[in-house]
């Protein structure tokens, strides 16, 4: 189980400076929250975390992150295999319009070398059940990933990143597109798979972090325009009872954001 | 009309608007009747516009502006349709009536060799396999060069040479055929000694290829969302990968299209051809090697005679050069159905 630590970092768009100064540790087997308000740089950071900022035109960070300990954008490492260890889930349910649902889950195996059909099956169920989205899919593994539901398709998304075995599941909003009751599936899915991964969930929404995490960040921006900075991190149990800043506590009792 | 609610209004009933119609036909008839108007095409367009004024009119006094003005949208949509099948359905009909009436298994299967101009015999087989085999090799060139310089401007192209390209391939787009045709003339034919040949008409047929499949490619390619690239490389996969088994398939359908549209373009082709593959009445299954007939040769040699037969076959041609292109479509459809964005 892996440990991430950013130490000072800042990530820009171009001219923009869109995180500032981010100092912050997420523990193995544990869910990480990160909220704040939109533009609090939050998504921004979660995305340096395994080396997809980069993949935006003109984007840079400043600052290391370490996992156990090697900074992943010391010279010499691979994002690709970076991005194998650190697995992601986007907003929107994105499943490959081309495949099925197999070839969808084991995509990331597939293009990345292993071919052979007695090797991938194991896995796809395997990472399927994972995702608890088995007993749904197992007669119509060959219909199109884009065939099910949007509960479904994220959680068959969810599927795809684990099915590459990653130490660290990052997840940008996994809910924001989602009905009430796919999101409770998918709440109760961070929990089940927290014993496995290291898990860090950006969310819009606080009662969702109060209800999957273990510690909290707080992100929030002076004005707009001005970059996200790190207010405070703690357990999800202080943070949402008794904040130190004032800034957090006017957030999560709902005076803004 | 109820004036209690605003929100009733009077509605053009249907018998109303054929009577409306018929209206303004008869008063047509009316009028070509008691007045010098005369001709058929003449009585056509009158009857077309009376008839539409007498359904508008009609619908203006029982209905309100807004839906007149939207009746008469669609009358125009519905004419402007019709004048394009129209014209498309009389060049398909004609071509067929003309072409199916010495259209026979002996026309497939024979070539000109030997048949003077008067006989009432040959065949287009050897220009069947001559625009197949051109074809073919023009797409083998085209079309891998092609989506690699679509891959390059849509994922890699940055800054001046990106624009560069664009601009050249833009141009290349108005490069007229018979230009093609003369630089593979000067250039190969003469400029290298290699002759007339097949390959050297698929070369002149790929340079018109070449932008459309360019263009074409691009714009499908730059329609696949920019998640789907995202999932990719979140799972670790490599750029290269990524384009080849994610973005690629995606935009298939929409690349295919364009493709068979560069093809059907250069099926058609003939000027370029008379200065690259010159022509032959005898079959010549050989591409790289001396003159290769064609079907657009075909029809133009045989269409530019004087006699019945000749000319018979030249529309025998012309239809099959349509088959042809239409086999084509269909098969890469069905290749590629599958992969159709949901």
């Amino acid at each position: 189980m892996k440990r991430i630590e950013a130490n000072h970092v800042s990530a820009w768009y171009g001219g923009f400076k869109a995180v500032d100064d981010v100092t912050l540790a997420i523990e193995p087997k544990q869910v990480t929250a990160l909220i704040g308000p939109s533009g609090c740089g939050k998504s921004t950071f979660i995305r340096t975390l395994n080396r997809m900022h980069e993949v935006v035109p003109n984007a840079r960070i400043d600052g290391e992150i370490l996992l156990d300990g090697e900074d992943i954008y010391a010279a010499g490492i691979d994002p690709v295999s970076v991005r194998r260890t650190i697995g992601m889930v986007f907003q929107r349910p994105n499943p490959f319009p081309t495949m099925s649902i197999r070839d969808n889950v084991s995509a990331g195996l597939r293009l990345n070398g292993t071919r052979k059909r007695s090797e991938l099956d194991p896995v796809v169920e395997q990472a399927l059940q994972g995702a608890g989205l088995w007993k749904e899919v197992r007669d119509r593994l060959d219909r199109p990933g884009a065939s099910l539901s949007g509960g479904q398709q994220q959680r068959l998304c969810i599927a795809r990143a684990i099915a590459v075995q990653p130490e660290v599941l990052l997840m940008d909003e996994p809910c924001s597109a989602l009905d009430p009751v796919s999101t409770l599936r998918i709440e109760d899915l961070i929990a089940e798979l927290k014993d496995q991964y290291t898990i860090v969930i950006v969310t819009h929404n606080m009662q969702q972090a109060a209800r999957v995490s273990d510690s909290t960040a707080f992100f929030t921006l002076e004005a707009a325009g001005d970059p996200g900075r790190l207010i405070e991190v703690g357990p999800t149990s202080k943070i949402f009872t008794k904040p130190d800043d004032g800034r957090t506590e006017a957030y999560i009792t709902g005076r803004f954001g | 009309m109820s004036a209690s609610s605003t929100l009733k209004s009077g509605r053009l009933g249907h018998g109303q608007a054929v009577g409306a119609v018929g209206a303004g036909v008869a008063v047509t008839v009316l009028a070509f009747w008691l007045t010098p108007l005369q001709g058929r095409a003449d009585f056509g367009v009158v009857a077309y516009l009376a008839g539409t004024a007498g359904y508008l009119l009609a619908a203006a006094r029982t209905e309100g502006r807004r839906s007149v003005v939207d009746r008469l949208a669609a009358v125009l949509m519905a004419t402007t349709v019709g004048v394009c099948l129209l014209a498309l359905g009389s060049v398909l009909i004609y071509t067929a009536v003309r072409g199916l009436t010495s259209m026979d298994w002996y026309f497939f299967t024979h070539s000109m060799n030997g048949v003077g101009p008067r006989d009432d015999a040959g065949g287009a087989y050897h220009a069947i396999v001559g625009t197949l085999q051109q074809v073919l090799l023009a797409s083998l060139i085209a079309v891998p060069s092609g989506l690699l310089v679509a891959i390059y401007l849509t994922e890699y192209g940055r800054g001046r040479l990106a624009s560069l390209v664009r601009t050249v391939v833009d141009v290349m787009v108005g490069i007229p055929s018979i230009v093609a045709g003369l630089f593979i003339y000067a250039f190969w034919v003469l400029g290298l000694g290699r002759g007339f040949s097949g390959f050297a008409a698929a070369m002149a047929l790929s340079i018109l290829m070449l932008p459309i499949v360019v263009r074409s490619a691009e714009e499908m390619i730059k329609l696949v969302p920019p998640s789907l690239r995202e999932a990719a490389y979140a799972l670790g996969i490599p750029r290269w990968r990524a384009i080849l088994k994610v973005v690629l398939p995606t935009a298939s359908a929409g690349i295919t299209t364009g493709v068979m549209l560069a093809v059907a373009r250069v099926t058609g082709e003939t000027a370029p051809l008379l200065l690259t593959a010159f022509g032959f009445d005898s079959i010549q299954n050989d591409p790289f090697s001396g003159p290769q007939s064609s079907l657009p040769l075909f029809v133009f040699g045989q269409a530019s005679s004087a006699f019945g037969a000749a000319v018979d076959r030249a529309w025998a041609g012309a239809l099959t050069l349509i088959a042809v292109v239409l086999l084509l479509t269909v098969a890469a459809r069905l290749v590629t159905r599958r992969n159709r964005l949901v």
